[in-house]
């Protein structure tokens, strides 16, 4: 099955639910496979939905997970409720983190997200307002050629 | 690596009704930090975790990782088998530490995850 046309679907993301964690990212994950798409662009846009996911998990109270997939590249737009980044330059940072302990218990927090969220994406955007929530959006180009670096 | 040598290297179980026994490992990722599975690991690794929640199987399905190692005979809970077979993620548990474990598997020809 190839791509003829944009595919494109949303997820509503629950804040603090880890049971369900990661079931948005391995849907989409899916149906990447399910479309085609080289191995090595699927893991890096699971990856990168993973972490956007697992961050309006763990910071915020809600978000949702929108993707849109077209015969040229993956489009990934996390968009949250939550508290905002006051220093997002700060939060790039690998190792910087503001998880609280309950949630480094559970393997996550480490300060890796966002910089992963960026090295598995050729195009990266991070907007946030303090007090009204953050905006991630991430593609992936389907074409190697078109690939950063 | 076949999967044989790593359960024999380790001198583990098997708890998952899937086995990924023609899976070739090539490289080893020992973490219990989930962002680090997704930053360091590669395809084709097997995961040495003392994590035994749900979201170790969740990662390493995420990052295409199709065997996770428990260290210190740490069992996890059902719900998590029951993630590892429902994603075809074969479970070992294996009684030595994190330490030793990646010292038995160093031993037997098996790499770090290049960074």
């Amino acid at each position: 099955m190839g791509i003829k046309e944009t595919i494109e679907g949303s997820f509503h993301i629950i804040g603090g639910d880890f049971s369900r964690a990661g079931e948005a990212s391995t849907e989409i994950k899916t149906l990447l496979q399910s479309l085609g798409i080289s191995k090595e662009i699927v893991r890096r846009a699971a990856i990168a939905t993973f972490e956007a996911e697992m961050n309006i998990i763990i910071y915020t109270p809600a978000g949702i997970l929108r993707y849109e997939i077209t015969p040229e590249r993956i489009r990934i737009i996390a968009e949250d409720m939550g508290p905002g980044i006051e220093d997002i330059e700060l939060a790039m940072q690998e190792g910087y983190s503001t998880a609280p302990e309950w949630v480094r218990e559970l393997g996550w927090g480490s300060g890796m997200g966002l910089p992963n969220m960026k090295k598995n994406s050729d195009e990266f955007r991070i907007d946030s307002v303090v007090g009204e929530g953050t905006t991630v959006e991430m593609i992936i180009y389907l074409d190697k050629s078109e690939n950063k670096n | 690596m076949r999967l044989e040598k790593i359960i024999q290297s380790l001198d583990a179980v098997v708890i998952t009704k899937f086995m990924a026994d023609s899976e070739e490992i090539d490289w080893a990722c020992a973490t219990d930090l989930m962002s680090e599975v997704l930053y360091y690991s590669r395809d084709s690794s097997v995961l040495i975790t003392g994590l035994t929640k749900q979201q170790a199987i969740r990662t390493a399905d995420i990052a295409d990782i199709r065997v996770v190692v428990f260290t210190r005979g740490k069992e996890p809970d059902t719900s998590t088998v029951e993630l590892a077979n429902d994603k075809k993620v074969t479970l070992l548990i294996t009684p030595y530490s994190m330490f030793t474990a990646c010292g038995r598997l160093y031993e037997a020809g098996l790499r770090c995850c290049p960074e």
